[in-house]
């Protein structure tokens, strides 16, 4: 609990930093902004935070999202629908979900291995299949999914509080998640007391596919756009939002609130950096910093803990 | 006990042996202008950065670990390449900028895996966003080009017959086959990833060793930015994304797994890599579905190997 407290001081620091760096921070639509990114870098960490607490790993989410907005944006273009392409994305995304269930719970392969493959194939199939094009211009009624605002809040941000509710009941309240901690605190003991072992990472992995499938509509309606390479920078945010939310890459320590914050905290960054009129170009050196700190402090913590016990 | 000898008997071989030469003879039957010597050849200028790439990640994989930066990496090394030539510095101070560049991100990598204790994969991971990010920062996101006509050259020209890229890779493969099966070196890094504690036990200097492994990877990677730039006569910030994924792909398929490598399997991986892109390419698949089919190709090999395991 207190680790919360110091990323949500963190949080704070921040603000105050960019409100005093910006002029352009404190304003309702920049706000308004950081929420609804906030919003949709926690919905593709969210999946992949189970799929850490459970001691894997899910290489493929950042390349599942690009897939599964490609696959939608040609769903919606072809029917006008925006009920065919929630369905579209949310099928295409649990797919992914199960077939890394599969191999990783079935064939007992090494998550980050296979994960990993899995990435390059959904890549080389979404270069595939848009052939070099992009598809864009959304009907309305569909980019209010991502772009939209209901009650003077962007719509995205609902989607978050409905996942972080959902997940937190799933993860305090259900045997089911809490045998997906026990499983990453330590697998052997977990299937020694009867946990089905097997069964709960296939459900992280599905979990995290479907998830994967929800934010490719999601970004997809953001962006309005939709290329080969929507998903290619979209593995490294994730990692650091669940990171910097102190979900312990060791398995069985964290939360999806963290992985709350630890999405603000990257969003703020970024959008800072962005105020500060800095080159996107910097974006992936900041982020890959931010990984590597936050995996540091990860591993002091859990050495100092070993160390006391 | 763990094979230390390069010779492998024929239970144990990894399945790509037996894959390599159903590729090359359904490629040859299926596909004209296969097997002819240009194409061969062709095929080996190809995979020369693949196999520098896939020797040091041998290593790597061997020690526990993995390396995602490679291709991030020899990306930052082609512009910096570039870049100083572009500057009118000499190809032999820009090649050791280059090398001197990986050289950093591979001792950066080691020194959080060794003494940082963090898991390699996001240490490299971390690295590579930092690579990539560099590399875009200082060429503002666009090729670096006009790097006079020395590299390209060198590139293009033969040496004792060898077309370079191929000289280069064979003197690598020799480099590290003495490097792995003949020297004291070599065990250490046998014994890293499966013996740790004896190897400590025996008083060597386990951390050190460790390090040098990915300083290794990152040097080489760093060297390989020549052939990278010689071949697109340019230096470009991202074009080396993906050619991590080759790199371990090659390394599993060659049947290297943690605490246990074998050399010559990484050469048939690369082989098989370059073999599969080189007869897709020529029955005009594209690109794009090349990179699926090494992804399922990985994934394929690696659950028949779990399935043989099981058995």
């Amino acid at each position: 609990m207190t680790a919360l407290v110091y990323r949500l001081a963190g949080v704070a620091v921040l603000c105050v930093a960019l409100a005093m760096l910006s002029d352009a921070f404190l304003t309702v639509p920049n706000l308004l902004n950081v929420l609804r990114q906030t919003a949709l870098l926690f919905l593709i960490a969210s999946g992949l935070t189970l799929v850490v607490l459970a001691g894997g790993l899910d290489l493929s989410i950042g390349a599942n999202v690009g897939l599964s907005a490609c696959l939608v944006a040609t769903a919606v273009q072809a029917t006008g629908s925006v009920w065919a392409g929630v369905a579209v994305g949310c099928a295409a995304g649990t797919a992914v979900g199960l077939v890394n269930g599969a191999i990783v719970a079935g064939l007992k392969l090494k998550p980050i291995i296979a994960t990993y493959g899995i990435m390059w194939v959904l890549n080389g199939v979404t270069y595939w299949y848009m052939q070099g094009e992009t598809i864009y211009g959304f009907p309305e009624s569909f980019r209010a999914i991502g772009s939209g605002y209901w009650l003077g809040v962007p719509v995205p941000v609902y989607l978050m509080v409905t996942v972080l509710a959902a997940g937190l009941v799933f993860a305090r309240m259900t045997t089911w998640g809490h045998q997906v901690y026990a499983l990453g605190a330590n697998p052997q003991a977990a299937l020694l007391s009867g946990v089905p072992v097997n069964a709960r990472t296939f459900l992280v992995y599905s979990l995290s596919g479907a998830m994967g499938g929800v934010s490719g509509v999601v970004y997809l309606a953001r962006l309005n756009s939709a290329e080969a390479g929507i998903g290619d920078a979209l593995l490294l945010p994730a990692i650091a939002a669940v990171l910097v939310g102190g979900t312990s890459l060791f398995g069985g320590l964290g939360s999806l609130i963290g992985t709350l914050i630890g999405a603000a905290i990257l969003t703020l960054v970024l959008n800072g950096m962005n105020l500060l009129v800095i080159s996107s170009n910097w974006q992936p050196l900041v982020t890959g910093a931010i990984v590597l700190l936050a995996a540091a402090v990860d591993t002091l913590t859990r050495r100092r803990a070993d160390a006391r016990a | 006990m763990m094979p230390r000898s390069w010779v492998q008997s024929a239970a144990s071989v990894p399945g790509v042996a037996y894959v390599l030469p159903l590729l090359l003879i359904g490629f040859a039957a299926a596909v004209p202008g296969f097997a002819s010597a240009p194409n061969v050849i062709n095929i080996g200028i190809q995979s020369a950065i693949l196999l520098l790439l896939a020797l040091p990640m041998t290593f790597v994989i061997m020690s526990e670990g993995l390396d995602l930066s490679m291709g991030a990496v020899i990306g930052f090394a082609s512009v910096v390449l570039a870049l100083l030539l572009v500057d009118g510095h000499s190809l032999t101070w820009a090649f050791t900028a280059a090398v001197g560049g990986g050289l950093a991100f591979g001792l950066v990598n080691g020194l959080l895996v060794v003494y940082g204790g963090i898991p390699p994969f996001v240490v490299t991971l971390g690295t590579m966003g930092i690579a990539q990010g560099l590399a875009l920062a200082i060429t503002d996101g666009s090729s670096v080009v006009g790097i006079g006509s020395a590299l390209p050259r060198l590139y293009a020209g033969t040496w004792a017959g060898l077309p370079f890229p191929i000289l280069i890779g064979v003197v690598a493969y020799v480099v590290f086959h003495v490097l792995m099966y003949h020297t004291r070196y070599g065990a250490y890094v046998f014994a890293i990833g499966g013996n740790r504690e004896s190897l400590m036990l025996a008083g060597v200097r386990v951390n050190a060793v460790h390090v040098s492994i990915y300083a290794l990877a990152g040097a080489v990677v760093g060297a390989a930015g020549l052939l990278f730039t010689g071949r697109m006569s340019a230096g470009h910030p991202v074009a080396g994304i993906g050619l991590e994924f080759d790199a371990i792909a090659a390394v599993v398929l060659g049947g290297t797994e943690r605490g246990n490598g074998w050399l010559p399997g990484t050469l048939l991986g690369v082989a098989a890599v370059g073999v599969l892109k080189n007869g897709l390419n020529l029955m005009a698949v594209p690109s794009s579905l090349q990179v699926a089919g090494v992804g399922i190709l990985v994934i394929v090999v690696l659950v028949i190997d779990a399935l043989r395991r099981r058995s």
